[in-house]
């Protein structure tokens, strides 16, 4: 198949409905607006569902019931809508619902600004609904990356009926870039998709079939049972930490002085500015954590082993995964954070001074 | 011998845990007999509430999915929408339905989304002990209203049939009433309507049942009832809102 130019939030819809997602509910909101209006284009074409829910929250639950049915089902927003979904994403990981949410960051906190951040980290890592609950985080860097990321994130949610979200920002939203697809699914494999989920969805009964009863739930009043039921989620959450890793290394070798880590779009600029000071004969290496959890921690600890006389850590944000840094770096060496705020996006030439002055 | 009231096969065996004389109860079994009579077992789910009927996700035999606070319309819409083949109900309280929820439903509504909502009035929150709820009734004193629900400062109970009857897309709305059993009688044929409207995959249908609540009005039973007869009834009128199947039979 031929390369397509596109905006990130075009193609991440259309590599989304390849991927056999036919049910996607969301709220207008920038700079995700034209992943919305995608959809309102494209679903139809596919006998999909496609609604405009009343607001983010609305639309998460319809997530719910969709997803209890055991059906791909897909919603995006950015940041301020993100929120709002929050209070959903604790009840889908509570009930252990397979979905797929993309978050376009934009600049916070509040209403911010409608420029690319990396703002929402913490939340989408940490928790930012309540409970004892994680999401699979997928972080692109590129237009291809975000596409690719449609699919992987649906098996991801197939395989551990959990949320997993899709980290991106403005910028790799609103961008263009060239994308190829990988063939959409077919009917067959979509009735395959359909049919993963049936001994525990809500399904008819098949006649003369014995009658189920399946719930969908994330409440449990007896603590001791509640316990249990988590339990059972931190051993899934351990299984995806031993499995589902993913990281990209670039430049990495012995000579490395020092090691930046940075994610998605800020890994882009951190990429030129290595090629400039490496030019200059100073060895720079990158760790881009391509999923940001489970995080790569044990690939950090790995590097720095080395030559590596200092840590440099560079985020749209004021220093976020900075700590998932540290937390892998031990105290061994310095880590130092740079970052913008507030939708302001940093230069090549800027982390190219940064770097310089480590040597 | 002959059975003549035998429980609906669309209950399952999990005892209520409803206090005495609560109406909770007899909504679901309205709900369970219109289900067997429409022979919809096999194909209809429900989503459960935030509220005393919580656990209705353990009390109907089909699948069932329990929403968050309000949201119950918002997961019926996609469960609805991912199974058509099926056919969806909600059951929710004044609070869930018309506080935190108040978005959900008016916007399920006036899509039009072809599910069944039970809502049971009751003019109060009961689950968590007894406080004001958007149904609550002027001067009604309740534990956030200790000095009587003062209008002037909280506004007036909010009458759900009238408020989605303002929309064009519902196609059955009704209130009807659980506080004698010639009225359980009316609420069993409103109820029977929904479902089979539901069946016929025609739209919106709402039935608001006005109920008690003995626990946390403090009355026995029957003192709840006679209250609600005087005080609910005439702020709550009973009757058909709206019926686009009247005629169309
Ligand atoms: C988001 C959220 N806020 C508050 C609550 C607490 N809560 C549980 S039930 C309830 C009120 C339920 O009242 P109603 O819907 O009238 O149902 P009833 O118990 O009267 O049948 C509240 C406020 C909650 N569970 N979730
Ligand atoms: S508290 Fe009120 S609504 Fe709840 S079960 Fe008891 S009587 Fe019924
Ligand atoms: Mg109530």
């Amino acid at each position: 198949m031929s390369k397509i130019l596109m905006k990130g939030n075009e193609a991440i819809a259309e590599a989304a409905i390849r991927s056999g997602c036919r049910l996607y509910f969301a709220y207008p909101i920038t700079p995700q607006s034209e992943l919305i209006e995608y959809m309102a284009k494209m679903m139809p074409k596919v006998k999909g569902t496609f609604i405009q829910a009343e607001s983010e929250v609305a639309a998460i639950n319809m997530v719910y019931g969709a997803a209890g049915s055991g059906k791909r089902v897909m919603t995006s927003s950015s940041s301020p809508g993100i929120s709002l979904k929050m209070e959903g994403l604790s009840y889908i990981a509570g009930a252990e619902l397979p979905c797929v949410v993309v978050n376009v960051q934009r600049g916070g906190p509040g209403l911010g600004d409608i420029q690319p951040a990396q703002g929402d980290y913490f939340q989408a890592t940490k928790g930012g609904g309540h409970g004892d609950y994680r999401l699979i985080v997928l972080a692109p860097s590129s237009v291809q990356e975000f596409a690719d990321m449609a699919s992987e994130a649906f098996d991801l949610a197939d395989k551990y009926r959990n949320p997993v979200m899709i980290l991106a920002d403005g910028m790799l939203g609103q961008m263009m870039e060239p994308v190829e697809f990988k063939p959409a699914k077919t009917d067959a494999e979509l009735q395959e998709l359909a049919n993963q989920h049936l001994s525990w969805c809500i399904c008819p009964n098949e006649d003369g079939a014995k009658k189920h009863h399946h719930e969908i739930n994330s409440l449990e009043l007896d603590p001791q049972v509640l316990e249990q039921h988590v339990l059972g989620l931190l051993k899934k959450y351990a299984e995806i930490q031993k499995n589902e890793i993913r990281y990209e290394t670039y430049n990495i070798s012995d000579e490395n002085e020092v090691l930046c880590v940075a994610w998605g779009t800020a890994s882009r600029v951190v990429k030129s500015a290595i090629n400039e000071v490496q030019k200059q004969g100073k060895s720079v290496g990158l760790i881009r954590p391509i999923r940001v959890w489970p995080y790569p921690y044990e690939a950090i600890k790995q590097v720095i082993g080395k030559n590596v006389k200092k840590v440099y850590v560079f985020e749209l944000n004021s220093g976020q995964m900075v700590e998932d840094v540290k937390i892998a770096v031990e105290g061994k060496v310095p880590v130092d954070f740079w970052g913008k705020v507030g939708g302001v996006v940093f230069t090549p030439a800027e982390i190219k001074e940064k770097l310089e002055e480590c040597f | 011998m002959e059975i003549i009231a035998k429980r609906p096969e669309a209950l399952t065996k999990e005892p209520f845990h409803y206090c005495p004389g609560c109406m909770h109860g007899v909504a679901h079994r309205l709900i369970a007999e219109a289900i067997d009579e429409n022979g919809l077992i096999n194909q209809i789910a429900g989503v459960a509430p935030v509220g005393c009927a919580v656990f209705a996700y353990k009390y109907f035999n089909c699948d069932m999915a329990e929403a968050a606070h309000g949201r119950a319309p918002a997961v019926a819409t996609g469960i609805k929408r991912a199974r058509p083949d099926m056919h969806i109900f909600t059951y929710q309280g004044d609070g869930d339905l018309a506080a935190i929820g108040t978005a959900e439903i008016v916007h399920s509504a006036n899509r039009g989304e072809k599910i069944s909502v039970f809502f049971v009035n009751n003019a109060i929150y009961g689950m968590t002990g007894g406080q004001m709820a958007p149904t609550t009734l002027p001067n009604m004193k309740t534990t956030t209203s200790p000095y009587g629900r003062n209008v002037d400062d909280i506004g007036y109970p909010i009458r759900m049939c009238e408020l989605l009857a303002t929309l064009v897309a519902p196609y059955y709305i009704e209130r009807v009433s659980l506080l004698s059993p010639a009225d359980i009688i009316r609420a069993k044929k409103a109820v029977n309507k929904a479902i089979r409207y539901n069946k016929e995959n025609r739209g919106f249908t709402f039935i608001e049942f006005i109920s008690t609540c003995p626990t946390n009005w403090g009355y026995e039973p029957e003192q709840a009832r006679q209250w609600a007869k005087e005080n609910m009834l005439p702020f709550f009128k009973l009757g058909v809102y709206r019926d686009k199947g009247e005629g169309v039979e």
